[in-house]
């Protein structure tokens, strides 16, 4: 009973979130201020050809700090993992 | 474990490109495609090469964890000297004081569409090889680190 319920909303909001999803345009914001000032300005202000790169690494460098941090926490919680155990240590088992 | 010679050959061939392939794609990021993660990526591939093909017991002593663990920090740590010299400098955090004022990597860039030179862009490309210097070691040190819980089969 509780389940059929469950499964019954789930398809309603299912249904809800794709006729949004379907009425949305895709590929035409309604504002380009922004696209067309990355676009214009990634040469004079990044100095940079690739308007990708200026993007990542200029307009938006703090952003890639983060994902370079988030990397160098990712390598350590897995030397976390794969640490040796001291002697006498045991995996714990839940 | 110890692959075959066909294997190993193969693998002493292939990686120097894998490097060589993977340090263009981290030079060229502000020309074109790629930049730091994607190369440092491309270049830990040279180093996975080696590791899938040897013992970790042989690989271990060219390819050390310790290396890889420095240049995963020391790449980290450019990053953010970098961001903090143009903040030194008088500018905001990670300000391209460098771009089009001459010197290393700041010739001038001609508007519009044009092939590119190597030596433009500033900040951009240090940062582009801070990260790669960071991707490979840490990538790497992942590889090692699950390499090195293998149990060894004597062939």
């Amino acid at each position: 009973m509780r389940t059929a319920l469950f499964t019954a909303i789930l398809l309603v909001l299912l249904a809800g979130f794709l006729q949004i999803a379907v009425g949305l345009p895709f590929g035409k914001p309604a504002r380009t201020d922004m696209d067309d000032y990355f676009l214009a300005h990634a040469q004079d202000q990044a100095a940079a050809n690739n308007v990708v790169t200026s993007v990542v690494f200029d307009f938006r460098g703090f952003d890639t700090l983060g994902e370079a941090t988030v990397l160098f926490t990712a390598v350590l919680g897995v030397g976390m993992m794969f640490r040796k155990l001291k002697p006498g240590e045991e995996y714990e088992h839940d | 474990m110890n692959m075959t010679k066909i294997v190993r050959t193969t693998a002493d061939l292939f990686y120097p490109f894998c490097l060589v392939f993977g340090l263009y794609v981290v030079l060229h990021g502000h020309l074109t495609p790629g930049g730091g993660f994607q190369g440092g990526a491309v270049m830990a591939t040279g180093a996975a090469l080696l590791l899938v093909s040897r013992r970790y017991a042989d690989i271990i002593q060219s390819l050390r964890q310790n290396t890889m663990k420095l240049c995963e920090a020391v790449g980290l740590l450019m990053f953010i000297t970098a961001g903090l010299a143009g903040l030194f400098a008088g500018g905001a955090f990670l300000h391209n004081r460098l771009a089009g004022a001459g010197g290393l990597f700041g010739e001038p860039v001609a508007f519009g569409a044009n092939p590119g030179v190597l030596n433009t862009a500033g900040l951009i490309p240090l940062l582009n090889i801070a990260v790669g210097i960071e991707v490979l070691g840490g990538l790497t040190v992942i590889l090692l680190y699950m390499l090195s819980g293998l149990k060894e089969s004597e062939p």
